[in-house]
């Protein structure tokens, strides 16, 4: 196993929503004790539906906001305080990239501007080295400088997407976040980036944390997943495993949910009940209201997360390794 | 089978740029079409086009048979009884679609008397059936409610209450679940496939997903700047694509399961309508053009029973599949 490059020790963050008419502020637990390794060189993939918590949890990794209790290391090292000279360095190894590509760039500067841009606020080179930087980024997101000079708004979809890539890897970072990078993107052009994502991974091996809720392009890219559910995680392990063989009822719908065109699933599972709502998630297992297998204990004892043989933890009172593996 | 609606050679352009481009697409009675395409590629434009519901600025050309009766530039009194009568619509955005400061009760009860028979008591006896039927649990209560106090996937169903409440023979259904989770999109989903069965509606299920698509309809349709480039029964379609373009957008979907394998992606983007390539739209981007595809549109052709593709080298690329598929 190769050395983990990111470790997130038991974070959790919540944040006060006002509700109601008189204004009452409720806690919402948006991460509650997760717990994640990333190994140098490797995807994690993190899954879940709307409002699990997958971009405050990717946010607090890359430190742009700090998790109440928990603690995210970097190459062993905890993370610097924010605003000193080693965040500073830090930061510029670890980049983000978002949903919305339009939103993440400026529409009134040539998109080669903005890839220089870390460039100039890390003073990394000189000016003639850091053009030269910019036309290798290009190229290594497949453009040409003739894009380069282009307003943002001249260009697609998926290229710009590409732009927001190449710019988040100008200072050459060993770890990238993506929430949702294809998310907006016509499936078409959505493989284009994908394909971009696997080989840039592969040539700089970079280290990723791959957020999205299309499963399909998760599998694709990660090594390891990870789902979650109400801000805990309720399932990880590798990629292809954890798809094929879901244990978790959450993961198991999830994946019945997602058909395969020329394959008429066989007894999909469709869930009965409301979608999870964060400001008011269920006492015991989250999930409880809507799992088909909850029994009693689920309504009030929280299920921990269990390694249950090969590299697979899963958080269910019914899921523990010996039935479960050796029946599969 | 007896068809339904028919529609030949629809076109329409907003201020001179054409972004149908001569559409033929038919349903026959409850039959569930899916309709899958690049965004812009026109499959919003094709039913609101149908049933009349474009801007006055479009100019529209064609002609859609409902029933075999022209319904394209029928007038407005005519139009307003098809339309959530005999043809429903539910959008994207159902937020939009439903008035804020109005009950459901008043909503779908004003639905029940525009579009049927009924007065009085009948109407709310029918609207609380129809919240019943798609799932709102408490639904005698739950009608005094407004529209803010659902959930997402409830407002989904109250619009499809809504889009019932006329009892269409056509529901056309345009992206009705991207806006949710999986799990509550297979929810609605499978609620869509049931009263279909129940009241032998037909539909149009618009959506990005193939996978959605493949299993909630008979037979596909697929768009490509302003047509429609291959339609064939969904698990043919899956199967066995002929058009370069299915074929490409097949190969860029990543699978679930099995080996994984590098997604084809399809190089460059789609056509500028402003700047439409003469002969097939698709060329640009496509493995096997050559040189007859730069000259003229291909049309819409058939190539079996319930199949059409609109590509010169149908022959040609099907060879190229079979050949794949051999290896
Ligand atoms: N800055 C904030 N202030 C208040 N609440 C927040 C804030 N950021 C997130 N939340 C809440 O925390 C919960 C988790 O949000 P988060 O954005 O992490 O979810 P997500 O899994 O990324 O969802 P999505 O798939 O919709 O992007 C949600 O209930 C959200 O409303
Ligand atoms: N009212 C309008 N005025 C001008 N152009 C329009 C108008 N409505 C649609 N268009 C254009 O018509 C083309 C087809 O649009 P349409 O909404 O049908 O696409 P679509 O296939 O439904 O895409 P999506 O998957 O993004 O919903 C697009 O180029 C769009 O910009
Ligand atoms: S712990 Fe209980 S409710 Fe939660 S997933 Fe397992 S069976 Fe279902
Ligand atoms: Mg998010
Ligand atoms: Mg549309």
């Amino acid at each position: 196993m190769r050395p983990p490059l990111v470790e997130v020790s038991a974070i959790s963050r919540s944040y006060a929503m006002r509700s109601g008419m008189f204004g009452r502020a409720t806690a919402v637990h948006a991460v509650d004790g997760v717990s994640l390794t990333i190994a140098k060189g490797e995807t994690l993939g993190l899954v879940g539906e709307s409002g699990s918590g997958k971009s405050t949890t990717g946010r607090i990794v890359l430190g742009l906001e700090p998790p109440d209790s928990g603690d995210v290391r970097f190459e062993g090292r905890p993370m610097a305080a924010p605003g000193t000279a080693a965040w500073r360095a830090q930061r510029a190894r670890m980049q983000m990239i978002f949903q919305d590509p339009l939103g993440a760039l400026d529409r009134r500067l040539p998109v080669a501007v903005q890839i220089r841009e870390p460039l100039d606020i890390h003073g990394l080179g000189t000016p003639a080295e850091r053009e030269d930087r910019v036309r290798e980024l290009l190229r290594a997101v497949e453009l040409t400088p003739a894009h380069g000079a282009r307003y943002p708004g001249a260009l697609s979809g998926g290229q710009r997407q590409r732009v927001v890539l190449a710019r988040a890897l100008a200072t050459k970072p060993d770890f990238l976040v993506c929430d949702e990078p294809v998310s907006a993107l016509d499936v078409s052009i959505q493989a284009q980036v994908v394909n971009l994502l696997c080989d840039l991974q592969a040539q700089l091996s970079l280290t990723l944390l791959f957020i999205s809720h299309d499963l399909r392009v998760v599998r694709q890219i990660s090594n390891v997943v990870a789902v979650m559910y109400l801000g805990r995680i309720v399932e990880i392990g590798s990629a292809d495993d954890l798809f094929a063989r879901p244990e978790h009822p959450y993961t198991q719908a999830l994946v019945s949910a997602s058909p395969a065109p020329g394959r008429r699933s066989a007894g999909r599972i469709v869930l009965s009940g409301d979608p999870p709502n964060p400001a008011a998630r269920p006492n015991g297992c989250a999930f409880h209201p809507r799992c088909p297998r909850a029994v009693p204990r689920c309504a009030s004892e929280v299920p921990a997360l269990l390694a249950v043989g090969g590299n697979r933890q899963v958080a269910c009172h019914l899921v523990t390794g010996a039935e479960t593996r050796d029946a599969a | 089978m007896t068809q339904l609606i028919a529609i030949a050679g629809l076109s329409v352009a907003f201020s001179g740029v054409p972004v149908l481009r001569g559409v033929d697409l038919a349903l026959q009675k409850g039959e569930a079409l899916g309709l899958v395409g690049e965004s812009g590629s026109g499959k919003s434009v094709t039913w609101l086009a149908a049933l009349g519901l474009l801007p006055r600025h479009a100019q529209v050309a064609g002609s859609v048979r409902l029933d075999g009766r022209e319904i394209l530039g029928a007038p407005s009194a005519e139009l307003d009884h098809v339309r959530g009568g005999r043809i429903a619509m539910i959008f994207q955005d159902p937020a939009s679609a439903l008035n804020p400061v109005l009950t459901i009760r008043k909503q779908l009860c004003e639905a029940l008397a525009l579009h049927r028979d009924l007065s009085g008591e009948a109407v709310k006896a029918e609207a609380r059936r129809l919240l019943d039927l798609v799932g709102i649990p408490d639904a005698a209560r739950r009608l005094s409610a407004y529209p803010h106090e659902f959930s997402g996937g409830q407002v989904q169903r109250v619009m499809i209450a809504m889009a019932l409440a006329g009892n269409p023979d056509l529901l056309i259904a345009d992206e009705p679940t991207t806006a949710l989770d999986a799990t509550i999109q297979a929810q609605i989903l499978e609620l869509l496939s049931l009263v279909r069965r129940e009241m032998g509606m037909a539909m149009v299920l618009i959506s990005h997903d193939l996978g959605v698509v493949a299993e909630n309809c008979d037979r596909v349709a697929v768009m490509y700047a302003g047509r429609i480039v291959e339609a064939a029964p969904s698990n043919q379609l899956f199967a066995d694509p002929v058009h370069p373009y299915a074929q490409g957008l097949i190969g860029a979907l990543p699978p679930l399961d099995g080996p994984r394998r590098r997604l084809t992606a399809i190089p460059g983007t789609v056509p500028d309508p402003a700047h439409m390539p003469s002969g097939c739209a698709y060329a640009p981007r496509c493995a096997l053009a050559g040189e007859s595809c730069g000259l003229a549109a291909p049309t819409l052709a058939p190539i079996a029973d319930d199949r059409s593709v609109a590509c010169v080298r149908a022959e040609a690329s099907r060879r190229a599949v079979l050949g794949m598929a051999a290896e």
